[in-house]
């Protein structure tokens, strides 16, 4: 595989910055009312789900009552977390200026606290995607994901630790804000956290005490029933979440890149950079929503600040134009994708799945590499 | 009811109960401030007044302040001040009157769009334009065209205490048919015995009481100098100027109250600025000229929203991606990245990146 600076010329790579920026502009100047009126929308169904769920558990001594209840308690959070919380404070409708929907403001229903996220996702990951070494969500500081960070003993576990963090996946977005990888190599002193572990406390508090604490005391007798429902809703929302996410990035066939050759990137080279990084996965309207969007990966980080509903809507053209350029547009069903993530995730438990020479495609082959045409 | 309300708001972390009964219906809110309009007329043609009641957050206002209003176009938020006509003991309405000004978004957007049972966003009351207690025994309010709200609103208010000192009531407007509130004034004359109302017409040389803009002799006429008078000004920044420089004439200043909307005096330090503003939706680049940001977005070519450049509607409030800006009214630092700042009345402090 090509690198990152030798696939396009220095002038093809403007030019197809120059393409991405008009079709940002054109989707700028036209967002009104009717994407106001479609987030919430989201909102209101969220909101409604929440509270059935919640008010099912009440007579969760009734199976079917109980099973409904953490399914919509479990539709909500996903809801929630992936096409309100992360699209929000991403800013894609910090253009309405409404502060119930600022990205500043904006706090999601997850122990992760919206400011420490904020800073470590829309800064350092948007920014340095795909990186090594750079871009903390490459393994999230505890797993080997790329075939460029050196083995270690440690990392035999690697399997393991995928799914302890696909269980407790909200517990490891709040702890990866923690830099705790960082600190362990001396990087940043445990003292400089301390307004990140206070925020952390604060917040999980108030997720533990509603979740684990007041819904259950407030259903009497159901309390353990209801506290098991509520559980079993974070667990289903946890699961989503991972499999979602590491199928944007972490597919066999999508790039990782060095901190040398990003060195004084254009505006052209990161656009390019992000389709390389980025993985999409294919499905319905429904299925769409339920990720956030996210299954348009390609999209969100080549537009991360426009409302997630656009990206369908730019798909087609963006496809087409990597299409023209002769440039790879990784996408495939979710099974597919995470079969792909599964894989590399064991193969690089193994000391012998590293880089000696090539990068890991040579390795891994390009057989799910879905062609951009 | 706090312990239930404290409750609720565990339950309801992390969005809060206000998100859950808005949508119950949007003036259930308990924390936000919102008003439903309850009645609407057009006394001009350029001109419409509305009454709203609003949400049980709302603490009452003093006669002479303003609210700000915000309201909901092509799904953006746009906020304007505007100062209730009302009296300040009418604790379950308040009334404004606004007038469309042809360039203006909001104005036109409430003149053409506002009915009965829309929901807008209202802030806590603010400013510093109000009467003293005990009532002064003389007042003379003056104001143009619909400039006339603050000091209604002070009329009104001092006709609900049952006030019985002098009071001078002098409105200009364009012509007869611009006079707004005409009834009003005439009914509260009828309540006050103290009161006398002077219209006076800027573009038509019959009728009413004056003719033509403010004057010396406009003033001797109907509102002489007389010890411990105070005046009250709310009107077109003519008409500011105008009785400005009459009451300095007369050596009266200290006896004018205004509300002018007018910017404050800003502190910029426009020698010692250094480095460079980015603005990163635009990629516009410009040396720091140690002006407010509005300003020197306007200069680089942008046009950010805005209302008073002054620092009091929050229209302009734009995310800073990184850097430090200075706070030109309160004097005060901001270093954090990713934080909402006021472009009119922000001046940077070496490089910054705003997200406009």
């Amino acid at each position: 595989m090509t690198g990152l600076q030798d696939r396009l010329t220095p002038e093809q790579v403007e030019e197809f910055g120059r393409e991405m920026d008009a079709i940002r502009q054109r989707i700028v100047a036209d967002l009104g009312a009717e994407d106001v009126q479609y987030i919430q929308n989201v909102i209101k169904a969220q909101r409604a789900l929440e509270v059935a769920g919640r008010g099912l558990l009440f007579a969760g001594f009734f199976p079917p009552a109980w099973i409904a209840g953490v399914g919509a308690l479990s539709l909500s959070k996903i809801l929630d977390n992936m096409e309100i919380g992360h699209n929000v404070m991403h800013g894609q409708y910090d253009w309405t200026r409404d502060p119930a929907l600022s990205s500043r403001r904006f706090e999601w229903d997850t122990v992760a606290p919206a400011e420490n996220w904020r800073h470590s996702h829309n800064y350092i990951h948007h920014t340095y995607t795909n990186i090594l070494d750079k871009d903390r969500d490459i393994g999230y500081g505890v797993l080997r994901m790329d075939p460029d960070q050196r083995w270690h003993p440690y990392y035999l576990g690697n399997p393991v630790y995928a799914a302890l963090l696909a269980v407790f996946f909200q517990w490891g977005v709040m702890l990866h804000d923690l830099e705790f990888d960082r600190i362990v190599k001396g990087e940043r002193s445990w003292a400089s956290t301390k307004e990140v572990r206070a925020r952390m406390v604060r917040k999980a508090a108030r997720q533990v005490g509603k979740d684990y604490a007041l819904f259950p005391l407030l259903t009497g007798p159901l309390a353990p029933l209801t506290l098991l429902g509520n559980a079993t809703a974070n667990l289903t929302r946890n699961l989503w979440a991972f499999a979602i996410i590491f199928c944007g990035h972490f597919p066999a066939d999508v790039e990782s890149f060095t901190e040398e050759e990003t060195e004084n990137e254009t505006r052209g080279q990161w656009y390019l950079r992000q389709i390389l990084g980025s993985a999409n996965i294919t499905g319905g309207p429904l299925f769409h929503i339920l990720t956030g969007n996210l299954s348009h990966q390609i999209e969100h980080h080549l537009f991360p600040d426009i409302p997630a509903r656009r990206y369908p809507q730019i798909a087609g053209e963006v496809r087409a134009i990597c299409a023209k350029y002769g440039l790879p547009y990784h996408t495939g069903p979710l099974h597919r994708q995470l079969f792909s993530v599964a894989r590399k995730i064991v193969k690089l438990a193994l000391p012998w799945n590293g880089r000696p020479s090539e990068r890991e495609s040579a390795t891994l082959g390009g057989g799910e590499r879905a062609a951009a045409a | 009811m706090p312990r239930i309300a404290a409750l609720a708001e565990a339950l309801l972390t992390p969005h809060g109960a206000d998100r859950y009964l808005e949508l119950i219906h949007p003036m259930l809110v308990r924390r936000e401030i919102r008003g439903v309009v309850t009645s609407v007329r057009r006394q001009t043609a350029d001109t419409v007044t509305f009454t709203v009641r609003p949400s049980r957050a709302w603490r009452g206002f003093t006669a002479g302040q303003y609210v700000r209003i915000t309201v909901d176009i092509d799904g953006v938020r746009r906020t304007r001040c505007y100062s209730p006509a009302s009296s300040q003991h009418r604790r379950d309405e308040l009334e404004f009157t606004v007038k469309a000004d042809p360039s203006g978004l909001v104005s036109r957007h409430l003149h053409e769009r506002i009915t009965e049972g829309a929901v807008l966003g209202l802030s806590e009351p603010d400013g510093a334009f109000t009467l003293p207690r005990p009532r002064p025994g003389r007042l003379v309010l003056i104001s143009g065209g619909s400039g006339i709200t603050p000091v209604l609103s002070m009329l009104r208010t001092l006709a609900d205490e049952g006030h019985r000192g002098e009071i001078v009531f002098l409105h200009y407007a364009n012509t007869a048919d611009d006079v707004l509130y005409r009834d009003e004034l005439a009914d509260l004359a009828r309540r006050l015995p103290g009161l006398r109302v002077v219209l006076g017409y800027t573009h038509q040389d019959s009728g009413g009481d004056l003719h033509g803009f403010c004057t010396a002799e406009h003033l001797d006429a109907v509102a002489p100098d007389r010890a411990g008078t105070l005046t009250y000004l709310c009107g077109p920044p003519g008409l500011l100027t105008a009785v400005r420089a009459l009451t300095e004439h007369r050596g009266t200043s200290e006896r004018l109250r205004t509300e002018d909307f007018a910017p404050p005096s800003l502190e910029l330090d426009t020698t010692n600025a250094t480095g460079t503003v980015r603005f990163a939706h635009s990629g516009r680049e410009i040396a720091n000229s140690g002006r407010p940001l509005l300003e020197q977005a306007e200069e680089a070519g942008l046009s950010p929203e805005h209302g008073c450049r002054m620092g009091i509607c929050f229209s302009c409030t734009t995310v800073k991606a990184r850097g430090c800006v200075r706070n030109a009214l309160s004097g005060e630092l901001s270093h954090d990245d990713d934080e909402e700042i006021q472009l009119c009345i922000s001046v940077p402090v070496g490089d910054v990146e705003i997200n406009a």
